[in-house]
């Protein structure tokens, strides 16, 4: 009787896991769909699901007419880039918060989290300014630094978080034996929180990818990412959505296959330290 | 030893015409003429080719935040912007923009229409050359019209639009009488009401600023717009902007659409439209006051004053807006895709008006429209479906943001004119108008 009633459970659970999987998925099929249909298609009153002319066109004209891999390019160098150097800051202040606590250190952290409450729009014009005067406009030098910037608050917050979860004493003991602050972070606190740091990183590179406001105002030419790649294909006058799916597509299948890839190492970092 | 002086001479040469390369960087849109002129380019390229060209295309909105945010801080990313006619009285007037004097002697700038070339000057100075122009029309089925037993007049009245929407409305078999814009935003409902509120003797200002939301006029146009809409229009209207509209008419849904004449390329399209062959247009409706409903917007090529490549931008605006440019268009996309509304000579080549069978409509709309007299009353403005103030983005859209509460039901026509009225109030007191 107890079975039979886990076992219902068990279906239950699955049907509605299924469910909301299959609404938060939609909306990417849609899109997929989509793009391979022609114009007239995607716009259609009654659009099919399946049972339509498939078509290659709208890749093959994105192709034709955006330098698809230079956006693709800007995008792997700005996203890698930036959580590579948000992760060298993030790690000693993430240290220093969770293991020398002082009475202002959560003062500290609200504080930080606090700025990403600011409407980028807020600081547009500084930032715009300070670009121009230093040549960093449409440079991806400049975007990784903005981008590091602005992810810096959400990883330092998640290496808190993961290194909290660490015992004190494996720290002490490894003082005790004679490290030092650099020993003590490369050669013990590191590995432990391996699966936090690299969580860490595959987020910022997901939050960096898909960040597009920054990534739209600061560049023109020449380090415009995926991000301007997409946002060429809307237009207020005339048929757009098949080509603006098949573009969508092809800048989010490269995260999407990383983030595949390597969703075990994004669970349990995420999860790291939820249950006690 | 000659040898050797020669292959230095060489190098030199070639390191000298590096040097002298320029690389322009064109900011546009991404509608379908300029995908065309970036096509083209090439044509360009073979005639200057010490000038280098770097496309960024982007809809509408980003690429207006884009060069906005650019040009205010002298940014100088961009040396050509594809810009509106909103932007171009604004800019000129806080010297945004550099004078386009050096266009070349072959350009002709008398043979641009005269309605275009006055919203793009300033004292007589030419600050943006117009790319494509358009007005806005009634597209109509001819079928569904001639099934109804009714003939569109060549100018209709908004009677006659509300008489023939009752007539061509088939609910059940998903045809709509009329269609308009319902979405809200500044260039959204409000670009739709604010053409159509002129010709019902509206204003956004009187002489003084003041704003006229209170009048009988705004309060005719908005009743007529909800009553017809909600009577004979699609249903979720409030939604639908130009590509949704642009969607029912071409798969057969809406009896007439009141809209950009830039469309009628896409509903005569028999690739695209399931009605391109039963497909009629007419002027924008009036209503007896001496003003019509059509609006006037240009696509321009200008120069930002943070360019520093000013003498390379202005040959490639020279060639992007010449003759020569709508003749190499029509040699390879023909004449159809000529982007319309700038010049008088293309609407006196037969070839043009044989392609396009909504050439004449457009240029009559097009020199009906005066942005320097839109109302019937006087005002203190320039546009006609906007008012060409940097507050009027964000008035506009929140205006638009009532009128679409008003289509949908949640307000009231009274509620939602009164609230407009409060809000534009308020936003011209904090800006310090009358200034």
């Amino acid at each position: 009787m107890a079975t039979n009633s886990s076992n219902k459970t068990k279906v239950i659970y699955t049907l509605v896991a299924w469910t909301i999987s299959g609404m938060i998925f939609f909306p990417i099929l849609w899109t997929i769909i989509t793009s391979f249909k022609t114009e007239a298609e995607a716009i259609s009153a009654s659009p099919s699901l399946f049972m339509f002319e498939w078509t290659l066109e709208n890749y093959t004209q994105v192709l034709a007419r955006s330098p698809y891999f230079d956006h693709f390019l800007n995008s792997v160098i700005i996203s890698l880039g930036a959580s590579i150097a948000g992760l060298l800051v993030a790690i000693p202040a993430a240290w220093s918060m969770a293991f020398v606590q002082t009475k202002r250190t959560k003062g500290l952290l609200m504080w930080m989290l606090s700025t990403k409450m600011l409407p980028p729009v807020g600081v547009l014009i500084p930032i715009y300014l300070l670009f121009r005067d230093v040549g960093l406009l449409d440079t991806r030098l400049g975007l990784v630094i903005v981008m590091t910037l602005i992810n810096l608050p959400i990883m330092v917050w998640m290496l808190y978080t993961y290194f909290r979860e660490i015992p004190h004493e494996i720290l002490e003991a490894a003082r005790m034996d004679g490290a030092g602050i650099k020993e003590e972070i490369l050669t013990v606190l590191l590995p432990i929180a391996l699966p936090g740091i690299a969580s860490t990183l595959l987020l910022n590179v997901i939050l960096a990818w898909n960040e597009a406001f920054w990534t739209l105002i600061l560049t023109a030419a020449h380090a415009a990412p995926l991000t301007a790649f997409i946002a060429s294909y809307s237009s207020p006058e005339g048929l757009f959505y098949a080509k603006l799916s098949a573009a969508s597509v092809m800048a989010v299948v490269p995260i999407l296959i990383l983030g595949w890839f390597s969703q075990k190492q994004l669970v349990r970092g995420l999860s790291f330290g939820a249950v006690k | 030893m000659l040898k050797k002086l020669s292959l230095m001479l060489a190098g030199a040469m070639s390191l000298s015409a590096i040097a002298q390369t320029q690389t322009i960087t064109i900011a546009t849109v991404n509608n379908g003429d300029m995908i065309t002129m970036k096509e083209l380019s090439s044509d360009f390229k073979k005639k200057y080719p010490d000038i280098d060209l770097k496309w960024v295309t982007l809809e509408e909105n980003i690429l207006r935040q884009r060069v906005t945010t650019d040009v205010a801080t002298g940014g100088g990313q961009y040396d050509v912007m594809t810009i509106g006619t909103y932007e171009v009285p604004i800019w000129s007037k806080q010297e945004w923009l550099q004078p386009l004097d050096a266009l070349g002697e072959q350009y002709d700038v008398d043979d641009l229409l005269p309605a275009i070339k006055s919203g793009l000057s300033v004292d007589d100075t030419l600050y943006a050359a117009p790319f494509y122009g358009e007005s806005s029309m009634v597209m109509y089925r001819t079928d569904l019209m001639e099934k109804a037993g009714l003939k569109m007049p060549k100018a209709p009245s908004w009677e006659f639009v509300r008489k023939a929407a009752a007539a061509m409305t088939d609910k059940a078999a998903g045809v709509y009488g009329l269609c308009l814009r319902g979405k809200a935003g500044w260039g959204e409902n409000i670009a739709l009401l604010t053409a159509m509120s002129n010709s019902f003797g509206a204003r956004w200002f009187d002489e003084n600023w003041q704003p006229q939301f209170d009048s009988k006029a705004w309060k005719d146009t908005l009743e007529y717009y909800v009553d017809v809409m909600n009577k004979y229009g699609p249903p979720g209207a409030s939604a639908n902007g130009f590509n949704e509209n642009l969607a029912l008419f071409q798969t057969g849904k809406c009896g007439m659409w009141i809209d950009a004449t830039v469309a009628g390329g896409f509903v005569t399209n028999k690739k695209d439209s399931e009605v391109a062959d039963k497909v009629g247009f007419a002027l924008a409706p009036d209503h007896g006051l001496g003003k019509r409903g059509n609006w006037l917007w240009e696509w321009t090529l200008a120069i930002p004053s943070s360019s520093k490549k000013s003498d390379a931008a202005m040959q490639f605006i020279s060639w992007a807006t010449s003759k020569e440019y709508a003749e190499l268009v029509a040699e390879k996309k023909g004449w159809a895709n000529v982007p319309p509304g700038t010049r008088a000579s293309l609407y006196e080549n037969p070839e043009y008006l044989n392609a396009a069978p909504f050439a004449q409509i457009t240029l009559d709309s097009i020199n009906s429209a005066d942005p320097k007299n839109p109302t019937v009353d006087p005002v203190p403005y320039v546009g006609i479906q906007f008012v060409a103030i940097p507050e009027f983005q964000g008035i506009g859209t929140a205006v638009g943001q009532q009128f679409s509460a008003a289509l949908t039901g949640r307000m009231t026509v009274d509620q939602a004119l009164q609230s407009s009225q409060r809000l534009v109030e308020r936003a011209m007191r904090k800006a310090r108008y009358p200034k």
